[in-house]
Order: structure tokens, then C-alpha cells, then sequence
């Protein structure tokens, strides 16, 4: 069974300005599929429509054409069934900053039903996996690190125990240490649990080293998919970024504004 | 039942609780800033030396101070939440609209009657009340009532938000605003213009006002200042039937308009962290 299976999804934003209406489209036509226990990477610059696809699969944002199941479930038909299994993460960790983790991550557990005293337990668990001084688990969130922050996110999208985790730039902005202990954990977390990992990232080394296949997203298009061996072999390169910009016809470095 | 609906409200409740109490500096200047806006309103009446006028002041201060925080927590929700961050994960969790409605609200009901019990405690400090022959009682049942219709139209006024990352918060001030204009808060909807009279007839602050008025004895000719005559509940009948069919339209009417402007929201990606 897939865990995920996305068929000619695509999004158009239109927005008028000085009374010209314009579109941007931020998907075209994207077609893959996730099967159940697998990790997939999603690599693209910014404005590639990674994000897009992320919220369109977190029930965030309908897409305009195209078809989208998540275990099984279609959306937006089965919404609230997807929402209790999905755990998502996003490139910077919102949260209340006054509140602690413990009062975050307390709240979260009880939206999704959890009660307070396995949540804590669940949560303690993570952050202590994670590398988290317990003791400043009442500090405010204002407090910490961005890297802290960040460990509490995934704490947060793994407390319900999501058959499915759907990660956007999860280790983007974090120390080395933090980057190498937060793949650690989600390597742990595929081999342990089986949990299906959809992730985006700009990091080439981290897509080769967690994701079983790859995907290249340019200008809302998949543009070629596989594992990194074969994206290479396919683009005659002599590592992913040279295979990317073979295959897209675009650099990393290049910034774009409509990533939505 | 419990995880689908009495946790996640609690949640709500919860997380209110811990920010209010974090952001409880702004708590107290809020506060003292009511206390003294009531007190320079009843201060009015006091030197009218008018005991009727100055119940009356009071009465609308408080009344207004306790239906206005409970419509702002409401209708700033979704701008609290956009401001925070927070939005896309409180709106990705598998909890209904409702639940959420009813979560927020609890705490907003909780937090209104505190802060209100406060600002009466700071008005004493002002203004010589006795309120002996007052049926308080009743006055507590007209705004339990009457807050079933506000937390509807905090609802209609949360969408505003969302349909506008940028200007919908401040929108929600102008339907406040409005309402307060139109209800007769501090004198008789008659003096109003009579093109705006008839939208008094929308508000439901409008019928808890005339309740509480005539619970209080305000108006009762054998009223005086040291022995007020309050009505029974009984005589208040139609207005508590009227804020209670209000709240009865105003509630799922919110929901609808609400659920409306969030899958219009998600068609064009406005249901976004920052907006």
C-alpha cells in the first residue's frame, strides 16, 4: 500500500495588483508515489512549490487540480481521518514562544486527544532522544535556541506516533551537532517505528543520506526522481547537486519569491 | 467523547490559561486601564448626583467591559494565532470548529468574569455602590445567556482575520465599535438617530442591558439609593428568550461563515503562518 500518492496535483495563485490579475503557478502537474516505510526527499530551490506540496498534503491548502491519498485516505474528503496520522514539521518551529515545551507540547497532545500525563511522558521520551536538557523543559520558548526550538517541533509532530511524518526543511538553520542528532533520530524512527518520511530540503547530503528516493522539484514541476545513484547515472554527474542542475537547468543558489 | 471533544477543548482552555498567565504584565495594564475608564464614566453620574444615572454608568461599563472581552478572546483568536505562528498546526489538528468555538470561549467566559469582578472591586474605590435589593442573581443569568449570542458574533468577526492577513484584526475594532454605538450602553437607544435605531434591534447587548436595567431597579419608581427595587427574573422573560434565540441563530451562523471563509482561506493560501 502507498502511503502517499499524488497524481497531476497542481496550484495556481492568483492575486491582482494595481488591477492586473496575475497567476503563479506554484505546481504543475506533479504525479509520485510514497510507499508505506519509505523516505522520500523532495530537493528544489526556494520557490520550487516545495512547500506548497507540503501544505497541500497537510490539509493546509486545496489544490486546484489533481488527486492526493495519504494512507489510503483521500483528501480533502477524509481530512479529519489524515490530520490524526499525519506529523508534520515545519522549516521554522511555531509555536507559543512564552510558553515552555512542556506547555506546547502539552496542548498539541490534548488537541489530538492524547491526556496530559502520556503526553508528558511521550514528550520527555523525544526530547531526551533528541539531546534536550529536561530541566529547561518549563523555560520559555523565547529562551532557546533555534536548534531547541526545532528538537521541540519534531517532539510535537511525534507525539501522536504519525504513520507519517511530512518534515519541510526540518534542519535548516541548525548547528551541525543538532543537524547530525535530528537524522540520527529520524533514521532511528524509519528503522524502529516504519514511519513514511516525506521531506524537502536544500541539503544535498542530508537527501542522499536519509531518503531511500529523491525527488528534483524546479519551478513546480518534478522534473526526474529515483534513488541518488540513479539521478546521477541519469545526469552523468559526479554528485546530486551537478545531477540537479543537469536535470532542472537551474543552480541551488538561485532565489525565487513565490515559494508559497 | 473525551478525546474527540473534552480534551481538545480543554487544550484550548489550557493553552489560554498559560499565556494569559505569561503575559500577565499586559494582564494588569489592561486591567487598571478599565478600572479607571469605568470609574471616569461612573464619576459622571456621581456628579449629576444622580443615583440612577450613576447605576446606570456602572451597569454599562461593567456589562460592556464583560461582553467586549468575551467578544475580543473570540474574535482575535485567529489573529492571536497568526501573530504567534501558530496557526497552520491548530488548524491541521483533527478537532471540529466547534470544539475549537467552544474551547476558546470557555476560557473567554472564565477570563470575562474575573476581570469583570475586578473592575467592580476597582469601581468601589470610586463610587459609594449599594446594591442591596438588586437581583444580581438575574444580572448573572442575562449575561450567561447573553454571551451565547456574542461568542456567535466573535465567531462572524474571526473570519475578518483570515480573510485578511493584514487588516482584519483592526476590521474586528469596527464591529465592536458599532456595537457599542447602537446598543445604548450608557443612555436610552432612543436619543440614538433614527436611522441607527433600528440596528440596536441586532445587538444583543441592546436586550441585556434592558434586563439588567430593570434586574437592578435602575428605572423602578420606588428605587432609591440606599434600597434598590430589582425585578424578578420573571419580568425579563422576553429579553432572556430573545438573547437566547440570538444565540441559538448567531452560533451556527458563525460556524457556517466561518467554515466558508476557512476553505476559501485554504483555496487561496491564506491560512499561512505569518499571512
Amino acid at each position: 500500500m502507498w502511503a502517499i500518492e499524488v497524481e497531476n496535483l497542481s496550484k495556481v495563485f492568483r492575486k491582482t495588483t494595481f488591477g492586473r490579475r496575475q497567476e503563479e503557478w506554484a505546481l504543475k502537474g506533479v504525479s509520485f508515489r510514497v510507499a508505506q516505510g519509505e523516505t522520500y526527499a523532495l530537493l528544489g530551490p526556494n520557490g520550487s512549490g516545495k512547500s506548497t506540496l507540503i501544505r497541500i498534503l497537510s490539509t493546509l491548502l486545496l489544490p486546484d487540480a489533481g488527486r492526493v491519498r495519504l494512507l489510503g485516505l483521500p483528501l480533502p474528503q477524509e481530512e479529519r481521518k489524515v490530520r490524526e496520522q499525519i506529523g508534520r514539521v515545519s522549516v521554522d518551529a511555531a509555536f507559543y514562544k512564552k510558553l515552555s515545551p512542556r506547555e506546547n507540547l502539552l496542548f498539541a497532545a490534548q488537541l489530538y486527544g492524547i491526556p496530559p500525563k502520556e503526553a508528558e511522558r511521550r514528550a520527555m521520551a523525544i526530547l531526551e532522544r533528541l539531546g534536550l536538557e529536561t530541566r529547561r523543559f518549563g523555560d520559555p520558548l523565547e529562551e532557546m535556541s533555534r536548534g531547541m526550538q526545532q528538537k521541540v517541533a519534531i517532539a510535537r509532530a511525534l507525539l501522536i506516533r504519525p504513520p507519517l511524518l511530512l518534515l519541510d526543511e526540518p534542519t535548516t538553520g541548525l548547528d551541525p551537532k543538532s543537524r547530525r542528532e535530528v537524522q540520527g533520530f529520524l533514521e532511528e524512527l524509519r528503522r524502529e517505528e516504519g514511519t513514511t518520511i516525506l521531506l524537502t530540503t536544500h541539503d544535498m547530503a542530508e537527501a542522499e543520506r536519509l531518503a531511500h528516493r529523491i525527488g528534483f522539484l524546479a519551478r513546480g514541476s518534478l522534473v526526474a526522481e529515483g534513488d541518488a545513484r540513479a539521478l546521477k547515472e541519469l545526469a552523468g554527474a559526479q554528485d546530486l547537486e551537478e545531477a540537479f542542475i543537469r536535470l532542472t537547468g537551474e543552480a541551488f543558489a538561485q532565489e525565487e519569491n513565490h515559494d508559497s | 467523547m473525551i478525546r474527540r471533544v473534552l480534551l481538545p477543548m480543554w487544550a484550548f482552555v489550557f493553552r489560554d490559561f498559560h499565556l494569559t498567565r505569561r503575559y500577565f504584565s499586559w494582564v494588569v495594564v489592561f486591567t487598571f486601564y478599565a478600572i479607571v475608564n469605568a470609574a471616569t464614566i461612573a464619576l459622571i453620574g456621581v456628579a449629576q448626583e444622580d443615583f440612577r444615572l450613576t447605576l446606570t454608568l456602572v451597569l454599562g461599563a461593567l456589562l460592556w467591559s464583560y461582553l467586549s472581552a468575551m467578544y475580543q478572546e473570540i474574535a482575535n483568536s485567529i489573529a492571536y494565532e497568526r501573530w504567534e505562528g501558530t496557526l497552520e498546526y491548530t488548524f491541521m489538528a483533527p478537532v471540529s470548529r466547534l470544539v475549537h468555538l467552544l474551547g476558546v470561549s470557555l476560557f473567554a467566559t472564565f477570563y470575562s468574569v474575573v476581570r469583570t469582578g475586578v473592575i467592580l472591586l476597582g469601581l468601589a474605590l470610586f463610587v459609594d455602590l449599594d446594591l442591596s435589593g438588586a437581583n444580581l442573581w438575574g444580572v448573572l443569568v442575562v449575561l450567561l445567556v447573553g454571551s451565547l449570542a456574542f461568542m456567535g458574533l466573535g465567531l462572524m468577526a474571526a473570519i475578518l482575520p483570515v480573510m485578511s492577513p493584514e487588516n482584519g484584526a483592526q476590521a474586528t475594532n469596527i464591529l465592536q465599535g458599532v456595537l457599542l454605538l447602537v446598543s445604548g450602553i450608557y443612555y436610552p437607544v432612543s436619543v440614538l438617530p433614527p436611522w441607527l435605531q433600528p440596528l440596536a434591534h441586532l445587538s444583543p447587548a441592546t436586550y441585556a442591558l434592558e434586563a439588567s436595567r430593570k434586574l437592578m431597579g435602575i428605572s423602578h419608581p420606588g428605587s432609591s439609593p440606599g434600597h434598590l427595587v430589582g425585578a424578578p427574573l420573571g419580568a425579563v422573560l422576553p429579553e432572556l428568550l430573545t438573547l437566547f434565540l440570538m444565540g441559538l441563530l448567531f452560533i451556527p451562523l458563525g460556524l457556517w461563515v466561518f467554515a466558508r471563509a476557512e476553505r476559501w482561506a485554504k483555496h487561496t493560501g491564506k491560512l499561512k503562518r505569518t499571512g
